[in-house]
């Protein structure tokens, strides 16, 4: 310790002070430059007094047979959470190559799920839709196993790795980005693959969703989530009130859009948010985005106007613009025994260019012809905790199939629309239970009750969840 | 060359007159603002993201805290993985990084305790860096002071020694209140204690209390009927004198144990603002050893 104070005295003489120039303001910059020196060495002698008050503590209480030091602690390296730790956190640092490791962390999720309507049956009337999109798979299944990578590259850079792991023994790359962390006036640049700014919940991933499946305006408008390669620009305004600009440009590859063998971007994106405190309780979040992709050749069921089921191609330009607002209320902000959230989001789509419909089965070359349509649908949902651990919540969807000009398809004749109720146990904020029930009007004479038993586990790095 | 020299400072005191604007100052939580403020008085403008009434494990990332983030000169947060769930993603989407000048963590200062040598979330939710509630012990606010009080001055070099001089004030005031303190406090000494949730480290190792049982099964997990039963038991058999738990936290367990082991149920404030007499700091540990030694009673 004395020789901490002796180099530090040391440090304080030998600093190379332009004596002859030493007028007043230069003394007192000197002054407080020791003062400085002072404070912080102060500091430190303080906590390494306190470390060893606590070695003699420890040393006392270490019984007299063993008075060999203590054995090393286990190496912290081989656990996960410790190599999580981001670097200026004061902790012990792990030895070796493992100091460098990325934070790690699984989700598991997985369902029973019972629908009384055939899965191969679903469909969303009067939309043209991925064939993906549905409630998922009957009886037991596995959800989307996620495995996320995340560090700082460098000072400049951060990257974060997604891999999804479908129950069809298949790896997805869900999103692989990186950001750029100097860029000039707070812009936020971002990069690679990523759940693009197109709504609320699309920004999240699936396993922090209040709900088991997506709503039905996110199956017919976005394709379930909407996710880009591409690069997006976000800017927070310095100001108090929260107001965030965005934009992305993208490949365009995923639904509405579909992949095309151009240069260029194939889709752009803006978004604006807003949002702030009422008080200590309240708080809020309001949004707006415009999607604009082209399709080329986009190839989604679809049922012709005498009934027949088959395929439709679709080669046009794809506008679709969401408006999202979301409500949190706890009472004094604390969220541990009481809260609750409200949600909402609206979606309006515009379509024009030329179709093809191609009956199931038939080999023969479809004739194109001119095909627009103008249609919107959103959700509301709500979900109050009752007690701590325990929430409920409902959520309701309605799709306006508006107006579809085509000689090819049947007109629209039918909203769909679907209640859901659930109720979630999340014995801590890394595990979570949910039973979900919903009624869907699907079609003209296409109803599906369904129920989901869900579970979602968290493992590792201590995430952190998006507003 | 002497006049040189003046020029120049008077130059540079010039721009630093243009470019005043008050050090805006992001606290995580209420007592590094109301450190902040302390030190930095009419040249700092300081918004507080939590209140005492908020339990600072669970806070989330809305949108007025990313706005605030956004402006700020110097982000000042405990540090070891209290804020994780939120302040991470506060600073990434308004472009700052937890690190460099602009960025200041009080437990970088503190040796702590508490660190858990084995890692299991099985374990309840621990802190692996060793407990963050570091406030609870007025020797971890002055080394905070001073590292502060730096670091506010290498933000705003031109109010270096403003700060400097405030915290030289602020450190005497707080040693004269410490030992004060600590001598209201001597009876505390070895008093055994139940704590709501194991926030209380520092504020034992300060004044000697002794912590026989906590209320949380595991940190960060809810009391369940079985541990608090469990708990009864245990404090049946030793001198428990009262239950303590922070302002934020909910009064069910803790007024249930203390009505069935007749001990006294004690609000602390924990942090400045939790409760009416906890208006600042000095405030805070008037109120933490008075309510301390009316439990103790």
């Amino acid at each position: 310790m004395s020789r901490l104070v002796a180099s530090a005295v040391m440090l304080a003489l030998l600093h190379p002070w332009p004596a002859s120039a030493a007028t007043d303001p230069d003394l007192e910059e000197i002054r407080a430059q020791i003062r400085e020196l002072r404070s912080s060495y102060e500091a430190r002698i303080q906590a390494l007094e306190q470390r060893l008050k606590e070695a003699e503590a420890r040393a006392a209480a270490t019984p007299a047979a063993a008075p060999v030091a203590a054995p090393a602690p286990p190496p912290v390296a081989a656990s996960a959470p410790s190599t999580v730790a981001p670097p200026t956190a004061g902790g012990a640092p792990s030895s070796g190559l493992a100091a460098f490791n990325p934070a790690i962390s699984a989700i598991l999720t997985g369902s029973y799920s019972n629908f009384s309507l055939d899965p191969q049956q679903y469909r969303l009337a009067g939309f043209l839709t991925p064939d993906d999109v549905g409630p998922g798979k009957r009886g037991f299944s596995l959800g989307e196993s996620e495995l996320t990578f995340a560090a700082n590259v460098d000072h400049k850079f951060a990257g974060v790795l997604t891999l999804s792991l479908s129950p069809r023994d298949t790896v997805e790359v869900e999103e692989a980005f990186g950001t750029f962390n100097g860029a000039p006036y707070g812009v936020v640049p971002k990069f690679g693959r990523f759940l693009s700014a197109a709504g609320y919940l699309n920004e999240q991933h699936a396993h922090t969703w209040d709900f088991a499946d997506t709503p039905l305006a996110y199956q017919a408008f976005l394709g379930g989530q909407y996710r880009t390669d591409g690069a997006q620009l976000r800017w927070v305004a310095p100001t108090d009130q929260y107001i965030e600009l965005g934009g992305e440009l993208g490949s365009g590859d995923a639904f509405p859009g579909s992949p095309r063998n151009r240069n260029g971007a194939g889709s752009a994106l803006v978004f604006a948010r807003t949002g702030g405190d009422m008080g200590e309780s309240h708080n809020w979040l309001a949004g707006l985005s415009y999607l604009d992709t082209r399709a080329d050749a986009r190839n989604t069921s679809a049922i012709a106007v005498d009934g027949d089921i088959g395929s439709a191609s679709f080669t046009g330009h794809s506008h679709t613009a969401g408006a999202q607002f979301v409500w949190k209320w706890a009472p004094n902000g604390n969220p541990l025994v009481h809260n609750f959230k409200l949600q909402a989001e609206y979606f309006w789509r515009r379509e024009s260019g030329e179709l093809a419909f191609l009956p199931e089965g038939s080999l023969a070359l479809a004739a194109a012809a001119p095909y627009s349509s103008r249609q919107s649908g959103g959700y509301v949902q709500g979900v109050y905790q009752f007690m701590p651990l325990w929430r409920a919540g409902v959520r309701y969807d309605r799709l306006d199939p508006g107006h579809v000009h085509s000689v090819a398809l049947a007109p629209p004749a039918f909203d769909p629309e679907r209640a859901t109720a659930m109720i979630d146990w999340s014995p801590s904020e890394f595990s979570r239970l949910r039973l979900q029930l919903a009624h869907a009007k699907l079609a003209n004479g296409l109803t599906d009750n369904e129920w989901f038993l869900q579970y979602i586990l968290s493992l590792g790095a201590h995430g952190a969840h998006k507003y | 060359m002497a006049f040189t020299s003046r020029l120049i400072a008077m130059l540079a005191l010039l721009l630093a007159a243009g470019a005043a604007h008050a050090l805006g100052i992001f606290a995580t939580v209420p007592e590094w603002g109301a450190l902040a403020q302390e030190l930095g008085g009419d040249k700092v403008k300081v918004y507080v993201a939590t209140t005492a009434l908020q339990d600072p494990h669970r806070i989330e990332a809305r949108p007025s805290l990313i706005a605030r983030a956004r402006s700020a000169d110097l982000v000042v947060a405990t540090g070891a993985e209290l804020e994780v769930g939120w302040l991470p993603l506060v600073l990434q989407q308004v472009g700052k990084s937890a690190s460099g000048a602009g960025y200041f963590e009080a437990t970088s200062v503190v040796p702590l305790l508490e660190k858990p040598t084995h890692f299991d979330r099985a374990e309840g939710d621990v802190h692996p860096f060793g407990d963050p509630h570091i406030q609870t012990d007025p020797r971890n606010i002055a080394r905070v002071a001073a590292a502060l009080a730096q670091r506010m001055g290498e933000v705003d070099r031109a109010n270096a020694a403003f700060y400097a001089q405030r915290e030289k004030d602020f450190a005497a005031r707080w040693n004269a209140a410490i030992a004060k303190w600590e001598q209201q406090a001597a009876p505390l000494k070895g008093v055994s204690v139940v704590v709501q949730h194991k926030g209380f480290t520092y504020l034992e190792h300060w004044l000697g209390l002794r912590e026989a049982a906590s209320l949380e099964p595991k940190p960060g997990i809810e009391p369940t009927a079985a541990h608090l039963a469990e708990v009864l038991g245990q404090v049946g058999r030793e001198p428990v004198k009262m239950v303590l738990r922070a302002a934020y936290q909910s009064d069910q367990a803790s007024l249930w144990l203390a009505e069935r082991a007749h001990m006294k149920a004690v609000v602390l404030p924990f942090t400045v603002g939790g409760t009416p007499a906890a208006k600042d700091l000095f405030g805070l540990f008037d109120d933490t050893v008075q309510r301390l030694l009316q439990g103790a009673q």
